[in-house]
C-alpha cells in the first residue's frame, strides 16, 4: 500500500498531472507574459529581424510551457524544429530578401489597419470570453492518471503514431517530400533570364547601337607622352581628346602650389650668414 | 491555477497573430504571424490532451508542426521567387492578378 501511495505521489508530481502545482504556476506566470510580450513585439516591431527574434522568444517559452504540461516530446520538438530550424530559415530568407525591405506605411485600403485592430480586439474578447466561461470548472484528468497504456510521453506518442494514426503519419511523409520538391522548384535560381552577357553578345549589342558609342572610351596616354591618368590623350592633330579626361579631374579644384623659395640648399639650415661668407670668399 | 489559463493564453496569442497577418505588409512577417497562430493552437491542443488524459491531442499538435514546417518551406520559396521577379517582399506589390 505504501508503495502504491508513493507511486501516486510521484505521479502527482509529474508534469502534466491532474492538478497544477506551485512550480507550474510560477513557470506559467513567467513564461506566459514572456510569450505574450514576444508576440506583441513581433507584430509591432518595424524591423523584420526584430520580429523574428521576438517570435523566437515566444516560441521558446511556448516550448517550455509544453514541457510544463507533460508534453516532453513536443516541447523538445518545438525548441529544435521551431526555434532552431524554422526561425533560422526565416532569418536566412530575411537576409536573402533584404532586411531593409521594411513595411510600407501607405494604406492601400482606407482604414484597413484600424479595422484589423478592431477585429483582433473583438476576436480576443470573443475567444477569451467563450473559453473563460466554458471552462470554469474543469478538472483535468491528467496524463499520468488517465487513458490508454500510459508508460511515458515518448513511448505513448510513438505507440499512437504507429498504430492509430499510422495512415496520417505515412501521408505526412508524402507531404514532406512534396514540400521539399516544391521548394526546390520554386527557389531554384532561374539564371537564364539575367545571365551575364558574353563578349560576342556585347560586340553584337554595340554594333546594333544599344550603347552610346561603338568603341570604348579612349584611354589616357594614347598619342601622349605619358600614360598617367592626369595626362589627356592627344588626337592625331595634336589636340586633346576630351573624352579621355576623367570627369573627376575636371571637377577637382586644384590648389595653387606655393612658390618655392629661390634660396639654395644652405638657406634651409637657417644659417644665412654662411652663404654670405661663401659668396665673399668666392669674390 | 487552473488549466484554463493555458487556453486563455492560447486565445490571446491567436488573436495577436491574426492582427499581425492583417496589419503587417512584409510577406515574411505575415508568415511569422501565421506561425504564431499555429503555435497558439498547438498550445491549446496540448492543454486539451492534458484535460482529457489522452495523448491524442499531442499527436495532433505533432502533425500540426509537421504541416507547419512544410508550409514554411514552400511559402518561403514562393516569397523568394516573387522577390526575384518583383524585387519586393511587400504583399501590396504582388498585384498582377488584381485587374
Amino acid at each position: 500500500m505504501s508503495a502504491s501511495m508513493l507511486l501516486l505521489a510521484q505521479e502527482a508530481n509529474l508534469p502534466g498531472g491532474a492538478d497544477t502545482g506551485t512550480g507550474e504556476a510560477i513557470a506559467f506566470w513567467i513564461l506566459g507574459p514572456v510569450a505574450l510580450a514576444g508576440a506583441l513585439g513581433m507584430v509591432s516591431a518595424r524591423n523584420a529581424v526584430h520580429s523574428a527574434l521576438c517570435l523566437a522568444g515566444a516560441m521558446l517559452s511556448l516550448g517550455l510551457l509544453y514541457m510544463a504540461q507533460g508534453a516532453m516530446f513536443l516541447g523538445f520538438v518545438q525548441i529544435i524544429v521551431y526555434t532552431g530550424a524554422v526561425m533560422m530559415l526565416f532569418l536566412f530568407v530575411l537576409m536573402l530578401v533584404g532586411r531593409d525591405s521594411s513595411d510600407s506605411v501607405v494604406e492601400v485600403l482606407r482604414g484597413q489597419r484600424a479595422a484589423a485592430l478592431l477585429f483582433g480586439l473583438g476576436l480576443a474578447v470573443l475567444l477569451v470570453g467563450a473559453v473563460g466561461r466554458a471552462f470554469t470548472d474543469v478538472t483535468p484528468v491528467g496524463l499520468a492518471a488517465g487513458g490508454q497504456n500510459w508508460n511515458g510521453n515518448v513511448p505513448g506518442i510513438g505507440q499512437l503514431i504507429f498504430t492509430k494514426y499510422l495512415f496520417a503519419f505515412e501521408l505526412t511523409s508524402a507531404l514532406l517530400i512534396t514540400a521539399a520538391l516544391g521548394a526546390m522548384v520554386l527557389a531554384y535560381a532561374q539564371t537564364r533570364a539575367d545571365a551575364k552577357r558574353g563578349q560576342r553578345a556585347t560586340v553584337e549589342a554595340r554594333l546594333r547601337g544599344e550603347y552610346a558609342r561603338i568603341s570604348p572610351l579612349p584611354g589616357p596616354g594614347v598619342f601622349a607622352t605619358a600614360n598617367s591618368v592626369a595626362v589627356p590623350a592627344l588626337l592625331p592633330d595634336g589636340s586633346i581628346a576630351p573624352e579621355s579626361l576623367s570627369e573627376i579631374i575636371d571637377r577637382t579644384e586644384v590648389a595653387a602650389r606655393p612658390e618655392p623659395t629661390p634660396d639654395d640648399a644652405h638657406a634651409l639650415t637657417g644659417n644665412g650668414a654662411r652663404t654670405d661668407a661663401v659668396e665673399g670668399s668666392e669674390a | 491555477m487552473s488549466t484554463t489559463y493555458y487556453l486563455l493564453l492560447s486565445a490571446l496569442l491567436f488573436s495577436i497573430g491574426a492582427v499581425g497577418v492583417l496589419v503587417r505588409r512584409n510577406a515574411i512577417v505575415v508568415f511569422m504571424c501565421v506561425e504564431l497562430m499555429l503555435n497558439a493552437v498547438n498550445l491549446s491542443l496540448v492543454t486539451f490532451a492534458r484535460i482529457n488524459g489522452a495523448l491524442d491531442g499531442q499527436v495532433m499538435a505533432f502533425f500540426v508542426m509537421v504541416v507547419a514546417a512544410a508550409e514554411v518551406v514552400v511559402g518561403l520559396a514562393i516569397i523568394m521567387s516573387i522577390f526575384r521577379t518583383r524585387h519586393s517582399a511587400s504583399i501590396d506589390d504582388a498585384n498582377l492578378l488584381k485587374y
